[in-house]
């Protein structure tokens, strides 16, 4: 049989370029220089490995990158999104945001071992996994995930750890759009039934696939989105729209702070939310390098993409806010910074050092038009712009991934892995920005639903808002009899 | 009801720029002020605030960050502790502060019980 691996615009005019040409036979190259010796010998990687012949393609120096990956993307929930919210918010509800992400990750751990691995990384329907894999059933250090290349496989525990990280700071970024304002273990509820039907899905649909040994023989084994083309390097639309959007409905249903637009709630401590923003930007190289899932070449220009994307976008939003104030303010440094990391996420390791710098130039002044004047103009209160950064962010470069991916802007393009072993595919730019669009449409009206039904059952059941009284007291001592802060 | 007469000490209250604190202190200490209360306060007067913005969102901040001294001294020092203070806490710009002198019924050295002008 043969199937469409890749979704192209219909009568797209598809040139093969020879810039696609050399890119890849460059990394089909560097995909065989990476095989061991003995595959070499044996004329050419395995098609559908069996788990003793995969246990020999495991490198260890892959492993121990996706280990330390796994530790930097935790460190970016905690302490790291913890602080930047934080310091974001007033002295009275510090403690409460400390709190909310530190439990959403644990809880998200927790739930990611029981069934969250398993829905999201098994095969099921293109929309969602199943269950056969809950509490990690037939995971054991003798199993292996592939990786993007072919005959390359890292430890499947070290990948279930890897994607758990992602499985935890994704709820946990949601809270800061309706912060200083809801309950916690409602919110707790929240964060489990949308891990379970929002979350797992799209990660399912945007990430799953049988692997670059297998997809030939078993094609159906793919998510809706994957089967599409869409590109996604490190979560774009799983992590940053997904959580964007379901913050944005959260603070529409959850309603204004009192005294928004009112009363002023200058953050309480931005040396904490620079603090935050620092950490999350180092953590943010395990979430994109990797993501590649092997210790390589794309994994440094994810890492370098990393790099630039930031600090083009710190650079913009100070030039924004230079023009437009006539003073360049650390918070704004930081949010473009943010706004930055976001944008580069799905385009880390398709993107060319240099098309990362533009997509984080570009990506600020967009952002700080939602912070500044869309937010204000439509009156909702996202309390620390989680849809103002993540979901615009997340969208600018989930469509701008389709641009800088092309390989006649020096992109990596992407490889056609329904022959085996894979190959270079053909771009089409336009083709492709279609296809993230509607990858992008599919999320936001995914997490869309899943948010309002969610945040409205919950709010009618269990109520979601605390007393008014609560509120004006500050979370932290009425939710959680403590104060961050005894001087 | 009380079982002291009115002194002959003053209490004078002073609100200056944070940043005048450390000047007049010393100019007070060398006309021979022995001792002085300082709290960080915040209000308003004639300066009547700032705005400071975060994401493009403008804050009108009220009240301005100054610094509260207390200082309890014999009466006839009391008048060259206002001009020192005033002197030496003047920019010239709005905001410089205020000086207010009060009249102290009683005061008391807790270590050793002496009162009055004894006491400070």
């Amino acid at each position: 049989m043969t199937m469409r691996f890749r979704r192209v615009g219909q009568g797209e005019n598809l040139k093969m370029t020879s810039a696609i040409k050399y890119s890849g036979l460059t990394a089909l190259a560097a995909g065989l220089t990476a095989l061991p010796a003995w595959a070499q010998e044996a004329a050419g990687p395995i098609q559908n490995p069996s788990v003793e012949q995969m246990a020999t393609m495991v490198d260890k120096g892959d492993t121990t990158w996706m280990l330390i990956s796994s530790a930097l993307v935790l460190m970016m929930s905690i302490p790291a999104l913890a602080l930047f919210y934080g310091g974001l918010a007033r002295t009275k509800n510090m403690l409460s945001l400390l709190m909310q992400v530190f439990m959403i990750v644990s809880i998200a751990a927790i739930m990611w071992l029981a069934i969250g691995y398993s829905l999201a990384f098994t095969a099921g329907s293109p929309y969602v996994g199943g269950l056969s894999k809950a509490f990690l059933a037939g995971v054991g250090t003798g199993t292996y995930a592939a990786t993007f290349s072919n005959n390359v496989y890292i430890p499947e525990y070290a990948f279930v750890i890897f994607q758990m990280t992602f499985a935890c700071i994704t709820p946990a970024l949601i809270v800061g759009a309706f912060a200083e304002r809801v309950k916690f273990w409602p919110l707790m509820l929240f964060v489990i039934g949308w891990s379970i039907l929002a979350y797992y899905p799209i990660a399912h649909m945007v990430w799953f696939w049988a692997g670059p040994d297998f997809l030939v023989d078993f094609p159906a084994d793919m998510g809706l989105l994957w089967g599409w083309g869409a590109l996604d390097f490190a979560g774009g639309t799983v992590v940053h729209i997904n959580a964007g959007i379901a913050g944005l409905i959260g603070c529409i249903v959850i309603g204004p702070r009192i005294g928004h637009n009112k009363e002023p709630m200058p953050p309480h401590s931005l040396t904490l939310t620079m603090v935050g923003a620092s950490l999350l930007w180092v953590g943010w190289f395990g979430f994109n390098a990797g993501s590649n899932l092997e210790s390589n070449g794309l994994a440094a220009l994810a890492f370098l993409n990393t790099f630039v994307a930031t600090a083009g976008a710190a650079l913009s939003w100070c030039i924004v806010e230079q023009l437009r104030h006539g003073r360049p303010s650390l918070l704004g440094v930081v949010t473009g910074a943010v706004a930055g990391l976001v944008a580069i996420t799905p385009a880390s390791g398709f993107a060319s050092p240099v098309g990362a710098l533009c997509l984080g130039l570009i990506v600020s002044p967009i952002c700080y038009i939602f912070v500044s004047t869309v937010k204000k103009a439509l009156g909702y209160d996202d309390s620390l712009d989680v849809f103002g950064v993540h979901g615009v962010g997340g969208i600018v470069g989930a469509i701008g991934t389709g641009i800088v991916a092309d390989p006649s802007l020096g992109g990596q393009g992407w490889l056609n892995y329904t022959v085996f072993p894979a190959v270079a595919g053909e771009y089409s730019m336009s083709g492709q920005i279609m296809t993230q669009i509607w990858a992008v449409g599919v999320t936001v009206l995914w997490t869309g639903i899943v948010s309002l039904v969610l945040f409205y059952v919950i709010k009618l059941v269990f109520g979601l808002r605390p007393t008014t009284e609560d509120e004006r007291q500050g979370l932290d001592q009425t939710s959680h009899g403590e104060s961050a802060y005894n001087m | 009801m009380c079982n002291w007469k009115g002194t002959d000490v003053k209490l004078i209250i002073a609100a200056i720029k944070p940043f005048k604190l450390e000047e007049v202190r010393e100019a007070l200490t060398t006309i021979g002020v022995r001792g002085m209360m300082v709290t960080e306060i915040k209000g308003f007067g004639s300066q009547s605030g700032h705005t400071e913005i975060y994401r493009g969102a403008e804050y009108a901040v009220n009240f301005v960050p100054k610094v509260r001294l207390e200082i309890v001294v014999a009466d006839g020092l009391a008048d060259q502790v206002v001009s020192t203070i005033q002197k030496t806490a003047k920019t010239d710009k709005i905001g410089d502060g205020k000086i207010f002198v009060l009249d102290v019924q009683h005061a008391v050295r807790v270590r050793t019980g002496e009162t009055d002008d004894d006491a400070l």
